[in-house]
């Protein structure tokens, strides 16, 4: 029978959107307990959301100063050590976790699944490779601990249930202190956050310049949606990376999705293939973005997005 | 003083769209143009410019795979690596695997810094370093848009979904590369031709102590979904009311 630990993602006060995510994908591994890690200084607010998401069987809460910053090199041997009695270890496959699951594997001497999009049974995955040109099926052995991430575009989170019982766990393994944390910088601001939005406007190389790209922020905002950007633009320094949509960036699933001046490479479209409505507007009638489209607009960005915001706004929508 | 090390990996070109075999054993990637992972090709930048700032003394440039992955070490070594090592193996092997067999070298070697990929572009996998770094039990900063050195310390601000990070490590450690760290540089025909004469060294698996034992088993490669075609509109007021069609404005 599977027993699934889950490692939970948070920001110090809140529980991640992610981890509701994870917990989904477990569901499907039928396990007989699904218990979710909470490591973290203080914590017990994280911990009590995280029992009361749906199918949760327990949550295990690390209280410790040293979780107070998620540092890999700190927290793997922790997760390694509470992993013993579980046949899974699940995680997103945000940066969070991207960078923690690896290193908890290696630790353990075990491979890793990365960006799990369906579990075909307790050993059998199936993942994208090739920048989403393919899935692959793939068989973990059954002798050993599977660790996986969790491609969250796959997946809606748990709804709330009964709470589960929380055991606070002390641990005695040693950390490491040659990795420190220096600083964070937020980068969104005011508009809704990429990963977890209902809506994203992005921009593409069209917009032509940092300026240009206000043009895509105007209509993110008049749809109180988050702002996001193919590579081209990321690497034509109109915005920071961490708005990258794409294969090498972001992989999201909104309920609306408007690619504006983004031609669609194929790393561009396995970011947004999940996305329930995919708008595009570009002048190039060839433009792969266009097969993807569900409604696409041939025009020229710089008169049809102006008109787009005038009528939207006329209308009040949000 | 020192080396920095970096690892490599031979792709298919980032450029050339790659297609499941019609049998699903994999995918078809015969007679395609193929390169250093583009993750790998910063990593190796963000090597050279510490050379070059005299931070470290040499580069190193390591790879694992068949014989004609020594055409990447060769672009590598053309690009300014000072040597290359070529750990001789099959193109599949599992990450874990491939983590050991960079340790291994990592320990001949006693690199100051080792600076890989963050993912590679093929499968996508994105966990040797972060596996490299635990098995050497030393720091990783993963996702790297900036990298300094100073002394016997890094400081790296990583690319994450909240933002940026900023970490500081002490070295040695791993650092795995994100697009915006830097802009490879090209490379000029001369130094090509001086690549030829560079060292390239051989290492079996088994000198290095390392098996090639597998834990997964691949069944198929299959072609994604598509998604059903979708509507062209002729002005913006008719992409409005078909968003409203859709209810995806209320």
């Amino acid at each position: 029978m599977n027993r699934v630990l889950v490692v939970a993602e948070h920001d110090g006060t809140r529980l991640a959107p992610a981890t509701a995510k994870c917990v989904r994908c477990a569901l499907d591994l039928e396990p007989e307990a699904l218990v979710v890690a909470v490591l973290a200084r203080g914590g017990a607010e994280i911990a009590a959301r995280a029992a009361r998401l749906a199918g949760v069987t327990g949550v295990l809460l690390v209280d410790a100063p040293h979780n107070a910053v998620p540092l890999a090199a700190v927290l793997a041997p922790q997760v390694a050590g509470l992993a013993a009695d579980f046949t899974h270890l699940m995680g997103p496959s945000s940066t969070f976790g991207k960078d923690l699951l690896p290193r908890i594997a290696a630790l353990l001497g075990v491979g890793q699944i990365s960006d799990v999009l369906a579990v075909l049974g307790s050993h059998r995955f199936r993942r994208p490779v090739h920048a989403g040109n393919a899935l692959v099926t793939v068989d973990a052995d059954p002798q050993r601990l599977v660790v996986a991430t969790v491609r969250l575009a796959s997946y809606a989170g748990v709804g709330e249930g009964p709470a589960a019982p929380i055991e606070q766990r002390t641990l005695d393994v040693a950390l490491p202190d040659h990795t420190r944390f220096v600083a964070r910088r937020e980068g969104g601001g005011a508009r809704p956050e990429l990963m977890t939005a209902r809506r994203v406007v992005s921009g593409g190389r069209a917009l032509g310049s940092a300026d240009g790209f206000q043009l895509v922020a105007e209509l993110a905002d008049v749809l109180g949606a988050a702002l996001g950007a193919s590579r081209a633009a990321v690497d034509s320094g109109f915005v920071a990376n961490d708005l990258q949509v794409g294969q090498t960036g972001k992989i999201i699933a909104p309920e609306l999705y408007v690619a504006v001046g983004i031609s669609g490479a194929i790393q561009h479209l396995t970011g947004i293939k999940d996305a329930r409505t995919i708008v595009a507007i570009n002048k190039d009638p060839e433009a792969p973005i266009f097969e993807v489209a569900d409604v696409g607009l041939v025009a020229d960005l710089f008169k049809a997005v102006p008109e787009l915001i005038s009528a939207l706004r006329a209308r009040g929508t949000r | 003083m020192q080396s920095v090390m970096v690892g490599i990996k031979r792709v298919v070109d980032y450029n050339v769209r790659v297609r499941v075999k019609p049998d699903g054993s994999g995918m078809a990637t015969e007679g395609l143009k193929m390169s250093i992972n583009p993750f790998d090709e910063i990593a190796l930048e963000a090597a050279l410019r510490l050379r070059e700032s005299g931070a470290f003394a040499h580069v190193v440039l390591v790879t694992v795979g068949p014989p004609e992955t020594e055409q990447q070490l060769r672009s590598g070594l053309a690009m300014g690596a000072d040597r290359a090592i070529r750990i001789d193996a099959p193109f599949d092997l599992e990450p874990l695997t491939v983590a050991r067999a960079l340790h291994a070298v990592v320990l001949r070697e006693q690199p100051g810094l080792v600076v890989l990929g963050k993912q590679a572009v093929d499968d996508d996998h994105g966990q040797t370093g972060q596996m490299l770094a635990a098995l050497w039990g030393r720091p990783q900063a993963t996702f790297a848009s900036a990298l300094a050195v100073t002394g016997a310390l890094a400081t790296v601000t990583r690319e994450i979904d909240a933002g940026l990070e900023t970490l500081e490590v002490d070295l040695p450690a791993v650092v795995t590369t994100d697009l915006r760290l830097n802009q490879p540089r090209y490379v000029k025909l001369p130094e090509l031709l001086k690549a030829k004469s560079k060292p390239l060294a051989v290492l079996s698996l088994a000198e290095l102590g390392v098996e090639a034992a597998r834990q997964f088993t691949v069944r198929e490669f299959t072609a994604p979904p598509v998604r059903a075609a979708g509507v062209q509109v002729n002005s913006v007021a008719e992409l409005v009311a078909a968003l409203d069609a859709r209810g995806v404005l209320s």
